[in-house]
Parts: structure tokens; C-alpha cells; sequence
């Protein structure tokens, strides 16, 4: 166990005296060697698990003004704004001007000069930031059980009264020190703040971080419905400019939960709200969402982001620089893929090729667009599902316990007419109210179509629809700014279960042909809740991760020969493939190379992946035929 | 409060020196003084808060130096200004300090744009600050000394520079809308001080751009301390005008309003260093707030004696006089509402506009107060280019609380709107919009024009990911250029349609729909929809229930939303009649006429429209023509300038070609691609620069190249009977023309142009207006939707039928099997039952026979 570390415990100390330490010598550039000193920090050996993470650790865990990290997603970003960077304040004690450095801090001290010459007006940026949406649970145990962070130490807080009753909550005692000092002092307690971390303590059983559920008032704005963990409020202080809507971030950064914060419009009283001139310009919509309580939506001030190319905490965080790890899972891939293939097909009913397909499709990735046209985009329509529900829930749990994040969304009627898929503006509150599109990259979607029912779809309806028509289609989100759209590129998996063919586009439809007798099926699909070891799970989603992110390349042979072969194809019969097939055969061809960890093409997998497309395609048909009346 | 300027010296500071500033009433002249005190009384018996000032107007004659200052109710409008030290100053002794001469009587008004105090800066300076009552505006030489606080502004000296340019500024090139009908080569701002005097607006309008190329120094001056020098430059331009015009009676004085600062800066660039300066920013308006009656001046009267009195508002606090002045009686005086006084204020916000934002990012907001006539001036949905002040204003701590919290709230006091996509309701080429090129861009654009390769390197650095379709490319590229607006209003015939109409068809899994996709994404004003999930009234427009306001309101559809672009329209062929139907006004007359919920209106719509219809039997049948296989009603496939087939060519050649490319398409690094093909963003500009600034027309050569071009091609049908041209062809030649050369950057259409045009229209031709069973051109398949072999063929079979009838002699009813029957065994070919049906038809419309179910009778 490292020892007591100061940067951890009081980041905003080793700030300050690098502030200090500046005062003289003006151009020290002391704020850059402070981002220095905390990335130095952190490249450190197994520094970053001493970091206590918001996604694992109750709010009220925390030590106020303590370095915390937290897995995000970028939901929304506000207006930047301005504050002041340095400010004189007059010393209680010894009447004495003191120049304070303000950064990574919310609240002044007392007795500020606000007409100080001396006052530096700096600018940073505010982003609103969910935790990762769909995050898998397996993801979020792995993560919290590698952490090494002290967190109990750094309050009063006695692990040994967390099981008292519901009428002792009143008691504040158990209330991490500093904050409740502070609230003493300030006399200002919301009722919602009592409420909220009472809440939390009598939840502690359950899984960490469960701040929102009591907070029916206030809309935390996760794009899914159900999700849990806190949202936060992350300042940024330099390069905002590189940072996208719906990155998937690490954000290490200086917690601020003052009290102070939580301008709830209700608590202002009437007078001074009329006498400011500020307030005018804000309707309570808006103060409510730009000033959430801060034991809701505590502030980070960030000191470094590292951005997540994936979200496995199996892998290493990079794999560029990690040339051992990378050799040796190559060289098991193939291994582990015919074990997952004999998973699949026993999840698929025994249908190898579909086992085949669903490997392929977990691994695409949008690795490119060129001007319209996303490269890579796999999205699978798997029809001729059993119409048992229970068996697409299966199914989507096996994904789920595969992949590091994923949605499943039945469309029923009721979903498609109700649920927000698009993010859309609100002006009044002014911020992006996020939709179930709104997802991070990688994230797998799961469309049960076999949860369609006879109706009419509305407006909504409609719109929801052509959203996720244009998702599977171009890989985009129209964001509805009100008076225009805005579109944003993703970069998500969309595997669509269906009876008969589905009714939204796909890149590829595979039939599903079960190997299960009718009479069997009930029983062969309870036995399919059987899940593997946790070790060869833990296979499989290194596996999955690993093959999204290999590169991949194709020499000029390859590139000849797969001209020959498409010339000669087109001869035979030139209504037999047409340009849109050598398009699906080129990215049948990339997935099937990287499931076998090569990452460059060969004639063996491009034969492979004409093998297996003319057996897919040949089963289409004979659906056509079967079914007659489709197009 | 300060100003929490980071600007080095922190200029303002200084002035928190002057608070008592123009000491009371100490320095002011006793007349004065007492004609204050008659304008009070004056006012008082007045009910309107703004009368003081009409009233004054009247009986003061104009060249009265003795009259100062008007009563000027409220120069205090403490809403905004928390930030400026000059709160600090007394109020109510400003309001009669500083005598306004120059002004002769006219009311000046309450600049709250600029945030208070105009007067305040202007005291100043030298070295005794507090006593130098400074302004002395009638004193231009004086002023040589006086350097406002914190700034480098000399008021004299800015003022006499401010004069010299509005006296001797002249632009020979403006081609803003502004200026227009004024004569360039005279001053500029003298012709529009000459509007002023007739019209009586008493704004001038003055762009920096203008002031920065008279004088950097004065501009400078301006951008930086705008509070300080726009109080100057109104000094000067009354003075001016007054000077000038000494007759005219306005009812204010002149309000300068500088729009245009140099640095129009995007709303992403502001930071702390703006705070405080001018600056013009772009945006979108998206809320706009109720009207807000903020209190200037508040009235007081005693309960006892009917004394009044007034004070100032200071930073939203009420100083209410404990004790009457006159009676001496305490806590007798009560606040008269309906007497103090109120100016207009209204939140506005604005939003970046979409075209400068970096993608991934979600555009950033700004709080815009307008004040008084700008009130209401912008609704939401407006693009704007907005002039003002920056502001930031320290979060006020609450009360209870001791912490004070770091952030700052900022907005702009606006000074001056301007809308940018307010010339489009006016005139139809609206396309000079606000898109500026750097000189460096036109260049690099004008390089391009002239390579002569030009015409071909812009169609394939179209959609550079679909294959080949080289003359679909080129028919789209010059759709994207459109053709020269003509007005024949005049004559009567209302405006041509300048814009290209295109019908792509084809197999599916052409790459349709990318191609659409991509043009799309490529034009600012593009609209993309599916014939599927588009209903009528998408397309146009509909009337709805503004859940806000209750009103109906109309909301746009499609069509109207793509006026001066592209509309995309993919599946064209699966959308319902009744939506194909409102094509037909759009895409001839180019309007959309709507008459719902008692809304009955004309909107424009001059869209291109570019359409993807697959075949009905889902792959084409090369033995059909093209109004068989994708049945559409010819009346709008005559409507489209080109039809394209896209179809899968069998060739091994082409099928080597296509699949290198998309391999490559899959494998190539992103730098390779760049190298081959121009980017993106510049085909868009050299679009945009076209479209803007090049209006091709006709030369003498061109147009009897046209005239040839036309007669060939009605000669071409005429030899077999047919015709092969109708005039709309010829428009459609011209159309091209006109677009391949606005691709040259050329302002002639010559011979080349109609060369090309000519190709590219029987390269079109020859795909869809093939007839299948000859296999010559044949347009009439487009405008008639019948070939005319297919039209001869059936007067053959008719004519043959009523022989057969006639040779029967007088049977008045005829089996209808016995009749088919009968013809087919006279007739050399094969008839088909359709055939005799059509034949039937024929004669029925000729009143010859009519048919009831199996029977056939004969008329007459």
C-alpha cells in the first residue's frame, strides 16, 4: 500500500504553492509545470489505482478537494466562462493583502478585493459528463475491484454505524467532517442534500454509487433510462478545443462539493434575486441544470483527461505501447475464436454459420469515412429468431456479458412512440437534452425486433425510426438543435434480432437455421442461462477488444488478385455480384483476418470470406422463396 | 465592483478615483441650474414618463446655447454597468452636470448600450481629476490637454477626427445594401446625415471598416474603448448636424451605432481579453425574452406637501429620501409608479450559427441585452451579425453567504443588429450573403478556374468514393452551379427557372442514394428526404399549434427549406401521387402555393431538385422505356432537366477499374486519397464563389449555337415523324450552358459551354429517352409517356379494327372474344389483348363504338 500522498489527499496544496512559488518570477509558467507535476504523478507505476474513482466510490466517501477520477462520456458541453485566476484577499488574521490563485477552485475565499488590480480574468470550459452509458456490469466490478484507493481514512467516517436505522439518519454525525463543518458554517442545508445522502447510505448494500435515484426533481440527463451513478460537472482548463461530444474519457481532476454551489433557485430569496441583474438572464430551468446541487453533481476541476480508445479494463490502456501483451493474444486468437465459435453456436441453436456472423459483427469498427461513407460498419440483422422473448433477452445477456458496453432496446410500439432516441436542445434550460443515440463508441445495440407489435407509430414514432435507419445506414446521429440539425459521426454496433427480414437496413442479414428440434427448444433454451467460466469469459472480451483494435492492411497482390477474382466472378454471371457485394466481401474479408488476429489480408480469408458469403446469401434466398410474397 | 478586465494596467481602475466627480452641482451654471429646476416642475404635470423631452423641444428655440441640458431623466441605468467603477459617481449630480452644448435643445437619449455614465469618462483629467469638469465639448481646443481616465482618448482630438471622417469619408466601391441610392463619390456620411434631417431617424449607422481605413489610430480608439468614444462620437455628430442642419428637429439626439468591428469574431473566440472592447459576432437568434421595463429614475412624492422628487436608480437599489426637502417632514415621501421612469430592455439569445462550428462540439451560447429601439428587433431563427460592448459581470455573492463564487456572468449590450439573411426576402440573388473569401482562397480559386482541365478535375472530385458515372457527375456538378436568374416579369412570363432538375434511376445498389447523400453534405442549403417517409405536406409546409403562443403557426417543409439549394429526394418513385403532385408547381414556377387553416400564401421554393427513383420491377428491364420502368406520370419527368440511368455496366474493363477503386477505397490511407482529389471544403467554396459572383450570359456566338443545336435535334425526331425536342429542352441547353460556364468562372457563355451542354443533354437523352424498340432517341417517351412507334402502332391496330368492323357490314353488337379473335387472324403480327384493348379505346374515343363488358357496339 503507498503511503499517505499529499497530491492525492490535497492536490489544490501543491497548486497553491507552485502559485506561490510563481509570484516572483512572472514567467514561470507555473500552471504548465502544474498539469506537468500531476501527469508525472500519475505515469507513475499503479498511481492511477490509488485515485479513488467517482464511478466506484459514493460521493460521500470522498474527501472534499481531493484528486478523484471518473470514466465518462461527454454529454454536454456549456458555454465557457470566465472567472477569476488570481485574486487578492484580505488574511483574517493578519489584515494583510494576499494574492490567491483561483484556478481548480469554485468559491473565493472570504474577503475578496474585487477591485484589485491584481485580479487575472482566466477563462475555462464546462462539460457536462455521464458516466459511460451501457457500461456493462462486469466492466464497472473489474474496474472497482483494481482500485486501490483509501477512501475510508480520509473521513470520520465509521464503517460500523453504516447499519443504522432510517430514523438516525437524521444525525449528521456520519457525514464526512469537512463538509458538514462547512454547512455549519455557511448555515445553509438544503433539504435536498439531507435527503439525498441519507439516500445514499441506506443504499450502501447495493452497488456503489447510487446518488441519483432520490432525485426525482432534478433530470440528470443520462442518455439511457435506468442508468445509475453521479453526473458531473468537469472544468476544463486548457485545449478544450480537442475534446468532442461523446469522447469517452478518464477524467483526473480536484473534487468540489461545496455547498456553496447549489444555487437552487427555490432557496434564493425573492429580494436578492430582484436586485441582481444577473439573475434575469437565467430562467430557473437553466440555473437548475448549470447549478445542480453540488452533492448531485459535484464539480471536477480536471488536472488530466486520458482519453479511452475502449473500455476494457482487461487490456492494457493502450496497445500500441504494449508489444508483449500484443504478441502474445495474437498469437492465442485463433485459439480462443473457435472456443467462442462453439459458445455461439450453442447459443445460436446450433447454427455455426450465424455463430460466425455475430463473431464478425462484434468485432466491426467505423475505421474510417471517406466524405459520406462510413469504412468498416458491420451491423448484422440476425432473422428467424425463436418468437420466445425470453430467448432475444438471452441472447442480448450473452452479448452483454461479452462486451464493455450495450443496450438492448425492444421495439415495442410503445418504445418506438415514447423513448427519446435523438438528443434535442432545450433552450429554455439551455442544454442538450440526450437521447438513447446518444452513445459512446464501441457501445453495442441491440434492436428486438421480435418485440414489434401491430400499431401505428406517430410522429416520434416515425422520427425514431428514420434515426436509427440513418445510425445503422451512415453511422450518424441528427441532433435536433430546433432550429436546424447538427450531426454527429458514431461509431456504434447495431445488431438487429428479428423474426422475418427486418424492417430497418442492415449490411448483412443472416438466417438463423436451428439445429434444435421444435419439441426440444424449451428445454435446450433453458439451458442456455449456463454461462461459461469467468476465465474464459475474461478470453472472450480480451479477445473482442483486441480484434476491434488491430490495424489491418492489404498488400498489392492481395489487391490484384482480389480484382482478378471479382472480374472473373463478373463474367460467369455479372448479375451474381454487383459493386455493393465486392463492398460487403471487402469487409466480410477485413473482420474475418482480424478474428483470426492476422492483420493483413490473405487468399485463404478472402476465399473463406466468399465461401461463407455465397452460404449466407444462398440462405437469404431460399427465405425469399419460402416466405414468397417479400421483395 | 470592478471591472474584471485581465487587460494589463487595468485601464479602468484608475477612474475609481473620480467618484465625486463632477462635484455636485458646484461647476455648473447657475441658468442651468434653474432651468432644471423649471423643466422638473414642467414635467411633473406631464403623465408620460418620456414627455419632459418632446415638451422641452417646442419652446426651445434651436439656437438657444443657453439651454443645456435637457432634463436627461436617466443616464444611470445601472442594469448592465456593475462592472464599471463608474458607478461610484453620485448619480443625480451627473444628470445636471456637463452641459451638452452643440446640441441646441435636443434631448439627448439614454445610451444604455454603453452602459451609463457617458459623462463620466469625459471628466477628466490632466492631473487633478475630481475638480476638472471636463466634457467641454464646446471647447474642441481645450480638449487637446484632457486624456480620458485609464484610456489613451483625447476627446477633442477624437472628436475633430470623428468629424473629418464622417465629413470627408467617400467609398467609390461600397456595394452594401446600405448605402444604396447614395452617391458614392461624394462623402458617405454627409448624404446620410442628409437622411437624417429628411427622414428624422436620428441614428447613423457607421462601419468600422470605414473608420479604420480613414483613421487605424481612431479605430483602434473605438474598438478598444467603446464606452469612452461613441459618447465622443455622438458629441461630434451632432455638433455636425446641427451645424448643418440647424433648422431640423429631431426627436433625439444622433445615436452613432458602429456595426462591422473589423475583427467579426466567431462567438468560440471571445475571451477575457474582449471584455470591455467592440466586438461583432455571427449567431443565430434562438430565444428572445419578454419585454423588460427596467426602472431609470424613480418618482417620489410627499404625502404632505405634494413635493416631488427623483432619484436615480443605482445598480437596481432605490435610494428612497428618508426626509422631504421641503416640509422637512420624515419618512413622508411614497414612490409614485406610474411617474419614474422606464426604459425598454430585453434579453436576447443568441446562438453560433452552424456553418462555424467545429464538428463533434455543441455550439456555444451568448446573453445579448438589446435596449430600447432594438427591442424587439430580432426574432428567433434570425441570423444576425451583432455589434456591442462585451461584458462580464462578477456573480453576485448571496447574501448569506460569505464564500463569493469565482465565475463571472458574461453578455453583450448590443449597439447594432444586423441580419444576415435579411436581403433574401428582397431580392432573388441573395446569394452575395455573408460568405467571405480571403484573398488568398479567390485566388486559389481563380487558379483553379483556369486550368483548362477545370470542368473535369471538379466532377471527379465529386463523391470521389463512387465509381466512374462520369457524366452523372458532371450533370450533378453543373446542377450545383445552377444556371443565371433571368426576369421576365415584365413581359409577363415571371421568372425563369434557373435551377437544374435531376432524375437519377437505376438498379438499386448503384450508389444512389451515397451520390445524394454526398450532395447534401456538400451544399450549405441542402435538404435530404426519402419519397418513403416524406409525406405532402413535409415536402411544402403545414400549419400547426404553437404550443407556446397558441397561435397557428406555419412550419416549413423540405422543399421551402432548400430555397436557393438542393433538395434531395431519394426513392422518389415510392412516394404517394398526392406528394408527387406539389412537385409540380416546385419544380416549374419554383413557388409553393398554400391554402390551410385560412393561410394562404405563395413561398418560394427555387430548389433544385435532385431525385433517386429505383425501377418498379426492381431491376431494369432494358426492354422497357424509361416511363414503363419506373412509373412515374411524364408531366414531371418532363420537368427534369436530366435523367440519368445508373445502371451496371457488363464489361470486364469496367469491372477491373471498379473493383481496384474500391479496394483502394478500403485500404488507402487518408493521405493518398487527399493527394488525388480536392478537398472538400474548397470544392465547396469555388461553388459558393461562383454561384455568388459569376452571371454568365448569352453571347452572339453561343446563342446561335444554342438556335443550331435545337433545330438539329427537333430535325433529328422529325425524319420518322416524331419530335424530339420541345421547347423546354432548349431551356434546359441554356440552363447548362449558363452552369458549365459559371464553372469556368467565365461571365460569357460561349460556344464551348453550348458544346458541352449539347453532349451532356444527349448523353442524358440517349440513356432515358431511348426507345426500346427501335432504339433511336425519341423524347416523346418523356413528354408524352408513349413513344411514338408505340403511338403509330396503336393508329395502325385501330385503323385495322374498324376496317374489320366496317367490312362486317350493319351489326350493330359484336362479341368482344369474336372481335379479338377475328383481328388476330387478319393481322401479320401478333396481337396482344392489350393491343385490342387499346385499339378498343381508341375507337370508344372516337364515338366509333363503345364497349359493354363482353359486347361491342356500334354508335350511329
Amino acid at each position: 500500500m503507498p503511503t499517505t500522498h499529499d497530491w492525492i489527499n490535497n492536490p489544490l496544496g501543491v497548486v497553491e504553492g507552485m502559485f506561490a512559488a510563481s509570484q516572483n518570477n512572472p514567467n514561470s509558467g507555473w500552471e504548465a509545470k502544474a498539469v506537468e507535476f500531476f501527469k508525472d504523478h500519475l505515469k507513475e507505476k499503479e498511481a492511477q489505482t490509488w485515485v479513488p474513482s467517482l464511478n466506484d466510490v459514493p460521493l460521500h466517501y470522498m474527501k472534499p478537494n481531493s484528486l478523484v477520477k471518473f470514466r465518462c462520456l461527454i454529454q454536454d458541453m456549456f458555454d465557457p466562462e470566465f472567472y477569476m485566476g488570481a485574486y487578492e484577499a484580505v488574511d483574517p488574521s493578519t489584515k494583510a493583502k494576499v494574492l490567491k490563485c483561483g484556478k481548480y477552485k469554485d468559491v473565493m475565499e472570504c474577503g475578496v478585493d474585487l477591485n484589485s488590480k491584481n485580479t487575472v480574468t482566466a477563462e475555462r470550459q464546462t462539460f457536462y459528463c455521464v458516466p459511460i452509458p451501457g457500461e456493462s456490469p462486469w466492466v464497472k466490478e473489474s474496474y472497482a475491484s483494481s482500485s486501490q484507493a483509501r477512501v475510508v481514512p480520509s473521513t470520520s467516517y465509521v464503517p460500523t454505524r453504516q447499519k443504522r436505522s432510517y430514523e438516525e439518519d437524521d444525525d449528521m454525525d456520519t457525514q464526512p467532517q469537512p463538509q458538514k463543518q462547512r454547512e455549519k458554517h455557511t448555515g445553509l442545508q438544503s433539504p435536498t442534500e439531507h435527503h439525498g445522502n441519507g439516500e445514499c447510505k441506506r443504499r450502501e448494500t447495493e452497488a456503489p454509487s447510487n446518488q441519483t435515484a432520490p432525485a426525482s426533481h432534478l433530470d440528470l440527463n443520462f442518455p439511457l433510462p435506468g442508468e445509475k451513478g453521479p453526473s458531473c460537472l468537469v472544468k476544463v482548463y486548457a485545449e478544450w478545443d480537442g475534446f468532442k461530444l461523446n469522447d469517452t474519457l478518464e477524467v483526473y481532476g480536484i473534487l468540489s462539493v461545496s455547498p456553496a454551489l447549489s444555487a437552487l433557485a427555490d432557496e434564493k430569496d425573492v429580494s436578492s434575486s430582484f436586485l441582481d441583474p444577473a439573475d434575469s438572464m437565467e430562467t430557473a430551468e437553466e440555473q437548475r441544470v448549470h447549478c445542480p446541487p453540488a452533492s448531485l453533481v459535484p464539480r471536477l476541476h480536471m488536472l488530466y483527461a486520458k482519453p479511452l480508445p475502449h473500455n476494457n479494463p482487461l487490456l492494457p490502456p493502450t496497445l500500441e505501447d504494449n508489444s508483449a501483451f500484443l504478441s502474445s493474444t495474437l498469437s492465442e486468437m485463433a485459439a480462443v475464436r473457435a472456443e467462442l465459435l462453439t459458445y455461439f453456436t450453442h447459443i445460436l441453436l446450433g447454427d455455426a454459420l450465424a455463430a460466425e456472423y455475430l463473431i464478425l459483427h462484434l468485432i466491426s469498427n467505423v475505421y474510417s469515412r471517406r466524405d459520406v461513407l462510413p469504412l468498416g460498419k458491420f451491423s448484422l440483422n440476425l432473422s428467424g429468431c425463436p418468437t420466445v422473448s425470453s430467448y432475444t433477452e438471452c441472447l442480448y445477456q450473452v452479448i452483454q456479458q461479452l462486451v464493455p458496453s450495450s443496450f438492448y432496446l425492444a421495439m415495442s410500439l410503445q418504445n418506438m412512440n415514447q423513448m427519446k432516441f435523438v438528443p434535442k436542445k432545450d433552450y429554455v434550460a439551455n442544454r442538450l437534452v440526450s437521447g438513447a443515440l446518444q452513445l459512446a463508441k464501441h457501445t453495442s445495440l441491440f434492436l428486438d425486433e421480435i418485440q414489434l407489435e401491430q400499431g401505428q407509430l406517430d410522429t416520434t414514432g416515425v422520427h425514431n425510426i428514420t434515426a436509427l435507419g440513418n445510425l445503422i445506414s451512415w453511422q450518424k446521429v441528427d441532433y435536433d438543435f430546433n432550429y436546424h440539425q447538427m450531426e454527429f459521426p458514431c461509431n456504434i454496433n447495431v445488431l438487429t434480432v428479428s423474426e422475418g427480414r427486418s424492417l430497418l437496413p442492415s449490411d448483412c442479414q443472416i438466417h438463423l437455421q436451428s439445429q434444435v428440434a421444435p419439441p426440444n427448444m424449451e428445454e435446450y433454451l433453458s439451458s442456455l442461462h449456463m454461462h461459461p467460466q469467468a476465465s474464459q469469459l475474461n478470453k472472450f472480451r480480451m479477445y473482442l477488444s483486441v480484434a476491434r483494435l488491430l490495424d489491418y492492411s492489404i498488400s498489392d497482390e492481395m489487391t490484384k488478385s482480389v480484382e482478378d477474382d471479382f472480374v472473373d466472378m463478373r463474367k460467369d454471371d455479372p448479375r451474381s455480384v454487383s459493386a455493393e457485394d465486392l463492398h460487403s466481401m471487402l469487409v466480410v474479408s477485413r473482420l474475418l483476418s482480424l478474428s483470426l488476429g492476422l492483420t493483413s489480408l490473405c487468399t485463404d480469408s478472402w476465399l473463406r470470406a466468399k465461401h461463407i458469403e455465397v452460404l449466407r446469401r444462398s440462405r437469404v434466398e431460399q427465405q425469399k422463396c419460402l416466405n414468397g410474397n417479400e421483395p | 465592483m470592478s471591472s474584471p478586465t485581465s487587460t494589463p494596467g487595468g485601464r479602468k481602475r484608475e477612474r475609481d478615483g473620480n467618484p465625486s466627480t463632477p462635484s455636485s452641482e458646484g461647476p455648473i451654471s447657475p441658468p442651468s441650474q434653474r432651468r432644471r429646476g423649471q423643466d422638473s416642475s414642467n414635467a411633473d404635470l406631464m403623465p408620460m414618463p418620456t414627455s419632459p423631452a418632446t415638451d422641452l423641444l417646442s419652446p426651445a428655440p434651436p439656437q438657444d446655447t443657453s439651454l443645456f441640458s435637457s432634463p436627461r431623466p436617466s443616464v444611470l441605468p445601472n442594469e448592465v454597468d456593475m462592472s464599471s467603477p463608474l458607478m461610484y459617481g453620485t448619480p443625480s449630480s451627473r444628470v445636471e452636470g456637463t452641459p451638452r452644448s452643440g446640441v441646441r435643445g435636443t434631448p439627448a437619449r439614454q445610451r444604455p448600450d454603453l452602459g451609463s455614465v457617458r459623462k463620466g469618462p469625459q471628466v477628466d483629467l490632466q492631473s487633478e481629476p475630481p475638480t476638472a469638469d471636463g466634457a467641454v465639448a464646446s471647447e474642441p481646443n481645450a480638449g487637446q490637454r484632457l486624456v480620458i481616465w485609464g484610456t489613451d482618448v483625447n476627446v477633442g482630438t477624437c472628436k475633430e477626427k470623428f468629424q473629418r471622417f464622417l465629413q470627408r469619408f467617400i467609398d467609390p466601391t461600397s456595394t452594401e445594401d446600405e448605402n444604396a441610392g447614395l452617391d458614392l463619390n461624394e462623402p458617405l456620411y454627409m448624404q446620410k446625415l442628409e437622411e437624417i434631417s429628411v427622414v428624422g431617424d436620428p441614428v447613423l449607422n457607421v462601419s468600422c471598416l470605414h473608420v479604420q481605413s480613414f483613421d487605424a489610430e481612431l479605430y483602434r480608439q473605438l474598438i478598444c474603448y467603446p464606452q469612452e468614444v461613441i459618447p465622443t462620437f455622438d458629441m461630434a455628430v451632432n455638433e455636425l448636424f446641427f451645424e448643418r442642419f440647424p433648422d431640423s428637429i429631431l426627436e433625439f439626439q444622433i445615436q452613432v451605432r458602429p456595426y462591422n468591428a473589423l475583427k467579426t469574431r466567431n462567438m468560440r473566440n471571445l475571451n477575457p481579453e474582449d471584455i470591455d472592447q467592440l466586438i461583432t459576432i455571427s449567431g443565430m437568434v434562438i430565444r428572445t425574452s419578454q419585454l423588460i421595463p427596467e426602472m431609470q429614475e424613480a418618482f417620489f412624492q410627499c404625502q404632505v406637501c405634494a413635493f416631488s422628487t427623483r432619484v436615480e436608480v443605482d445598480r437596481g437599489r432605490i435610494a428612497e429620501p428618508a426626509v422631504c426637502r421641503h416640509c422637512n417632514t420624515t419618512h413622508s415621501l411614497a414612490l409614485v409608479h406610474n411617474r419614474s421612469l422606464f426604459s425598454d430592455k430585453q434579453m436576447v439569445k443568441i446562438q453560433e450559427s452552424p456553418d462555424d462550428m467545429p464538428a463533434g462540439q455543441t455550439p456555444h451560447t451568448s446573453i445579448v441585452y438589446a435596449h430600447n429601439d432594438l427591442v424587439d428587433k430580432v426574432q428567433p431563427g434570425d441570423r444576425i451579425n451583432i455589434t456591442g460592448v462585451y461584458r462580464a459581470v462578477p456573480m453576485r455573492a448571496n447574501p448569506r453567504q460569505s464564500n463569493v463564487k469565482s465565475v463571472y456572468k458574461t453578455h453583450i449590450d448590443a449597439i447594432h443588429f444586423r441580419k444576415t439573411d435579411e436581403k433574401r426576402l428582397h431580392s432573388v440573388d441573395e446569394n452575395s450573403e455573408q460568405k467571405l473569401f480571403t484573398e488568398d482562397r479567390v485566388q486559389t480559386l481563380k487558379e483553379l478556374a483556369a486550368k483548362p482541365d477545370v470542368y473535369e478535375r471538379l466532377s471527379s472530385a465529386l463523391a470521389p468514393s463512387i465509381y466512374e458515372h462520369e457524366d452523372i457527375k458532371k450533370g450533378i456538378l453543373l446542377q450545383l452551379f445552377g444556371g443565371t436568374r433571368k426576369d421576365f416579369s415584365e413581359t409577363g412570363r415571371g421568372n425563369f427557372r434557373a435551377d437544374l432538375n435531376i432524375l437519377l434511376c437505376g438498379d438499386p445498389g448503384t450508389s444512389k442514394s451515397q451520390l445524394l447523400q454526398y450532395v447534401f453534405n456538400l451544399v450549405p442549403r441542402g435538404q435530404y428526404t426519402s419519397g418513403k417517409g416524406s409525406s405532402a405536406v413535409g415536402l411544402t409546409a403545414y400549419v400547426m399549434k404553437d404550443p407556446e403562443t397558441r397561435q397557428l403557426v406555419l412550419q416549413t417543409g423540405a422543399l421551402v427549406l432548400s430555397d436557393n439549394g438542393i433538395c434531395c429526394i431519394d426513392e422518389f418513385d415510392k412516394m404517394s401521387d398526392s406528394t408527387r403532385s406539389v412537385l409540380h408547381e416546385v419544380m416549374e414556377q419554383q413557388t409553393l402555393s398554400i391554402a390551410k387553416a385560412g393561410i394562404i400564401c405563395q413561398l418560394n421554393a427555387r430548389t433544385s431538385v435532385l431525385a433517386a427513383a429505383n425501377p418498379i420491377e426492381s431491376q431494369w428491364n432494358p426492354k422497357k422505356t424509361t416511363i414503363e420502368n419506373i412509373q412515374l406520370p411524364h408531366t414531371l419527368l418532363s420537368r427534369f432537366d436530366l435523367i440519368f440511368l445508373m445502371l451496371d455496366p457488363q464489361d470486364e474493363a469496367y469491372d477491373r477499374r471498379l473493383a481496384h477503386h474500391l479496394v483502394s477505397l478500403y485500404y488507402q490511407s487518408e493521405e493518398q486519397i487527399e493527394e488525388e482529389f480536392l478537398d472538400m471544403a474548397v470544392l465547396r467554396d469555388y461553388i459558393a464563389y461562383a454561384r455568388t459572383y459569376i452571371h454568365p450570359r448569352l453571347s452572339e456566338e453561343a446563342g446561335q449555337a444554342l438556335i443550331e443545336a435545337y433545330v438539329d435535334m427537333r430535325k433529328i425526331g422529325s425524319g420518322r415523324g416524331m419530335v424530339s425536342a420541345y421547347p423546354r429542352q432548349l431551356e434546359s441547353l441554356i440552363r447548362l450552358s449558363e452552369a458549365h460556364a459559371k464553372v469556368r468562372f467565365c461571365e460569357k457563355v460561349e460556344t464551348i459551354d453550348v458544346e458541352e451542354a449539347k453532349r451532356l443533354h444527349r448523353e442524358a437523352l440517349k440513356q432515358s429517352a431511348t426507345d426500346p424498340r427501335t432504339g433511336f432517341v425519341d423524347i416523346s417517351i418523356l413528354t408524352t409517356g408513349m413513344s411514338a412507334t408505340a403511338r403509330k402502332r396503336r393508329e395502325e391496330i385501330a385503323s385495322a379494327l374498324k376496317k374489320l368492323i366496317q367490312a362486317r357490314g350493319k351489326t350493330p353488337a359484336m362479341k368482344y372474344h369474336q372481335l379479338l379473335d377475328d383481328l388476330r387472324g387478319q393481322s401479320e403480327t401478333a396481337i396482344t389483348k392489350e393491343m385490342f384493348d387499346e385499339a378498343l379505346r381508341a375507337l370508344a374515343d372516337e364515338d366509333y363504338l363503345t364497349v359493354t363488358g363482353k359486347t361491342v357496339r356500334l354508335l350511329g
